[in-house]
């Protein structure tokens, strides 16, 4: 995917940093970082969590002044003292993670918000604020109804109006930071189409993101951060999704299908004809002990739905549910737990984790009826608990009562993952375990997923990243309308083949 | 008009439950439906709106404020003396006075809650306390009966006898009423600030990254409010015809249940102002009805709390299960797990 500027390594770069320092509190978080981006093109920065990259585009964005000695050129002009402000009026664009939109206001208001502030009072011109969002809509070839509020729209439309707001900006370098995160495949086509599109018409953009993928589709440069350095700029072509993980995380992974021959196996959970219409039709399947079950497909297909039914949070319309050969009949998640369903959800930081709380006390969540002395809860027992998973899993914690936004996202999915391997569960679903882990991280997590399989447990891994499940299931459902539209053993089809089908 | 509805299902589920309690109010009693109960309900309203509505912008901003009614009597109290100073006054000078000191007290709180960062609720329930505390202790709980003469006179804009002899009339509460009603509509929905309001109560640190001016946006809130509870305070002694110090104590929950009852959000970013004029009639027309059917006054705020909680139920539910025309949409929505509200 070849973009405008392909051919102008040796242009003049539009921005170029030199000699970055950044210190917070005697950690380094930028170590001599230089970087530069060329006119129109697309470049991808790359880095696990904690390597510097959002540091680094607060920096460019004005938000952290560098130590002395950097050097920062934005269109020819030298700028000692980048501000916000200074950002904004040169076109230097940042769509943040969490978007920073107003959910109640309009989607005209959202993208034209620039009319609407200052300090200065002023009537509001809403025939204008709704040509303008038309327009910004326009240039990237999408039709919203703009005077709907913006919490009635998903996330990828959020995602656009975002983009549509900065465009609004006069852009002339977008940084986008983690915009796939939360989107299905169609969506992320959809996104790095208009980036295309952006980068066409001359905009510089630079793309932060775990998923390699369509890193490596979309840029034509990525540069490598790991904790605070540069590792090096790199041209796209002949790069692989390996050697970029080899970069940033300094360690070579290498992916083996993992998948094993479990037939022999007792059937641990046993699903049949399973419906709730709407959501999911006609799902059977069995599930073995030490198995581990893949389940992909898009969103909407119903992986969700299906999970939580199985999790007792919803009730079936017809079909059965078998565990150890007893009929299931789940009233709610609180009897699904005790006969042993444990549910990993799929918004871990909102759903999955209480933040302000403690490592500990987010692990004991799911079973403190394991760790009652009498009728209270007893702190030695809780500590030896929390001790014990801890160890397990190889979880890197400072002390058990730090609060756990203090973890990385990794270690924070194993927090997750131990608070409900602590419930002793015989079947674990886990619903996209690595969204928002990095790279090296997510090796890990499926460490501990083969080895929770080798101990017997039953594990049903639900994701809409394919190589996941490729990698790691035995055997995969796929799903698609809510009903099962095939049945992949890795071991005999490529990822290509079963990409194909899921994407079809 | 599906989209219109969509976007105001408070409005209109408040405004539907209005209608049949005015049925069920106008079959019951003789009087209720009657021009002159009309506008008895409209005066008996008119200082509850111009509370309510001071306090929407406040709610809007993120914040909550439960001392302005205490400041409110304050400012009577304040603005009685101060006029006595003057030797009399008039209208003029009698609401600028009780402007400035409605703005001064909203402003304290203000300063609390952006300089020293103590959150709004906390905030507010200290200054309630020291206000009341201060006036109950400088005015010994003693009443003002002595008003100038300008303030207790009823003023009338519109008269009309009706057929059984009784009067229908629309009095200056209502105007101001409609004219802070206008005002803050105006304020709210049309200018750059009123959006940048909703901006910071939508999501704070959203507005903050567009260079949003946070200190203002509380200084702007709580300085609305106080003007319109100055003025309110006014309106209320106006009304009463006397000042007395504990007559406001209390209608700080009252004014907020209606508010919030009017599609307000505890938290920020939402609500409107015929919302919030719909949910403190929709209290008054309960408290009017039950006054005609002769229901004893003690039973009032136990059938008002029960409206409340029914009304907010109703506009709280997903539409699609009251009504399942309105349903359609969802499918094509993907509507994300928002916080639960509609």
């Amino acid at each position: 995917m070849s973009t405008a500027t392909n051919d102008g390594v040796k242009a003049k770069p539009l921005l170029s940093l030199r000699g970055i320092n950044m210190t917070f509190g005697g950690v380094k978080a930028l170590k001599n970082v230089s970087f530069e981006v060329l006119p129109g093109e697309v470049h991808c920065l790359a880095g696990e969590n904690g390597s510097g990259k959002s540091t680094l585009i607060k920096v460019i964005s004005g938000v952290y002044r560098p130590a002395d000695g950097a050097e920062i050129v934005f269109d020819g002009e030298t700028i000692s003292h980048m501000t916000p402000a200074m950002a904004q009026s040169r076109g230097i664009q940042i769509i943040w993670q969490d978007l920073a939109l107003f959910a109640e206001m309009s989607v005209a208001e959202n993208i034209a918000f620039q009319t609407l502030s200052g300090s200065r009072p002023r009537f509001v011109n809403y025939a204008a604020i709704r040509g303008v969002a038309e327009e910004a809509l326009g240039r990237l070839g999408v039709t919203l109804d703009v005077d709907r509020p913006l919490k009635d729209f998903a996330i990828a439309q959020r995602q656009i109006v975002a983009i549509a707001r900065a465009l609004v900006g006069e852009a002339r370098i977008v940084f986008m930071d983690e915009p796939t995160a939360s989107l299905t495949q169609s969506e992320t086509d959809h996104l790095l189409a208009i980036v295309r599109t952006l980068s066409a018409s001359g905009i510089a953009v630079v793309f932060v993101s775990h998923r390699l993928a369509e890193v490596l589709e979309i840029s034509s440069r990525i540069t490598v951060l790991r904790d605070g350095a540069l590792v090096g700029v790199y041209p796209v072509e002949g790069m692989t999704q390996s050697r970029i993980t080899e970069l940033m995380t300094g360690r070579t992974f290498d992916q083996n299908v993992r998948a094993r021959d479990v037939a022999q196996n007792p059937v641990l959970l046993s699903v049949s004809k399973l419906c709730r219409p709407g959501e999911f039709e006609d799902i059977s399947f069995d599930l073995r002990r030490g198995e581990t079950l893949g389940i992909t497909g898009l969103l909407g297909s119903g992986r969700t739905e299906l999970a939580l039914t199985l999790f007792g949070m919803r009730r079936p319309a017809a079909g059965t549910i078998v565990l150890e050969g007893r009929a299931m009949r789940f009233a709610s998640n609180r009897e699904a737990i005790a006969s042993g369903v444990a549910y990993l959800s799929e918004d871990r930081l909102s759903l999955g984790l209480n933040q302000p709380q403690s490592i500990a006390d987010n692990l004991v969540m799911a079973s403190l009826n394991r760790i009652l002395s009498g009728r209270l809860i007893s702190p030695g027992k809780k500590r030896a608990l929390v001790a014990r998973w801890i160890a397990e899993l190889g979880i890197r914690i400072g002390k058990q009562d730090d609060a756990i936004s203090t973890l990385s996202g990794g270690n924070q999915q194993r927090v997750a993952i131990a608070k409900w391997l602590a419930t002793d569960p015989k079947v674990l679903i886990l619903d996209a375990p690595t969204v928002g882990v990095d790279v090296g991280a997510r090796a890990g997590i499926f460490e501990i997923v083969a080895r929770l399989a080798e101990t017997g447990l039953a594990i049903l891994l639900i994701s809409d990243e394919v190589p996941e499940v490729y990698f790691n299931a035995d055997r995969i459902i796929h799903m698609e309308k809510g009903r099962i539209a095939g049945w992949h053993d890795p071991r005999a089809t490529t990822l290509k083949d079963l990409e194909a089908a899921v994407y079809a | 008009m599906r989209k219109l509805f969509l976007s105001h299902t408070t409005e209109f589920v408040l405004f539907a439950v209005i209608i049949a309690m005015s049925f069920v109010l106008g079959f019951a009693t003789e009087r209720f439906f009657t021009l002159g109960n009309a506008f008895d309900l409209l005066n008996i309203s008119a200082v509850n709106i111009i509370f309510a509505v001071g306090l929407l912008v406040v709610l809007i901003a993120g914040g909550i404020d439960i001392s302005f009614a205490v400041a409110a009597s304050i400012v009577q109290y304040v603005t009685v003396l101060a006029l006595e100073r003057i030797g009399g006054g008039g209208w003029v000078s009698g609401l600028l006075i009780a402007a400035c000191f409605g703005i001064m007290l909203g402003v304290i709180n203000a300063f609390l809650i952006h300089r020293f960062r103590i959150i709004s609720i906390v905030a507010t329930i200290a200054t309630f306390n020291v206000y009341f505390g201060l006036l109950m202790f400088f005015t010994k709980g003693v009443s003002i009966y002595n008003l100038p003469d300008w303030l207790t006179s009823r003023v009338i804009l519109y008269e009309r006898e009706m057929a059984d002899g009784s009067w229908a009339e629309i009095t200056l509460p209502v105007v101001v009423m409609a004219v802070c009603t206008f005002a803050t509509w105006l304020f709210i929905t049309r200018t750059t600030t009123g959006r940048q309001l909703y901006a910071f109560g939508d999501n704070p640190e959203g507005a903050r990254r567009f260079g949003i001016n946070i200190g203002a946006m509380q200084f702007i809130a709580y300085g609305w409010l106080g003007l319109m509870a100055g003025i309110a305070g006014l309106m209320q002694a106006h009304y009463a015809q006397e000042v007395v110090p504990n007559a406001l104590y209390g209608r700080e929950l009252d004014v907020l249940a209606a508010v919030v009852l009017g599609g307000a959000r505890l938290g920020g970013g939402k609500g409107s102002v015929l919302g919030c004029v719909l949910g403190v009639l929709l209290v008054s027309i309960t408290q009017n009805g039950l006054n005609l059917m002769g229901v004893s006054p003690f039973a009032f705020k136990m059938i008002v709390g029960a409206i409340i909680l029914v009304a907010i139920t109703l506009s709280s539910t997903r539409i699609g299960n009251l009504a399942p025309v309105f349903a359609t949409r969802k499918s094509t929505d993907a509507r994300p797990a928002d916080k639960g509200e509609s």
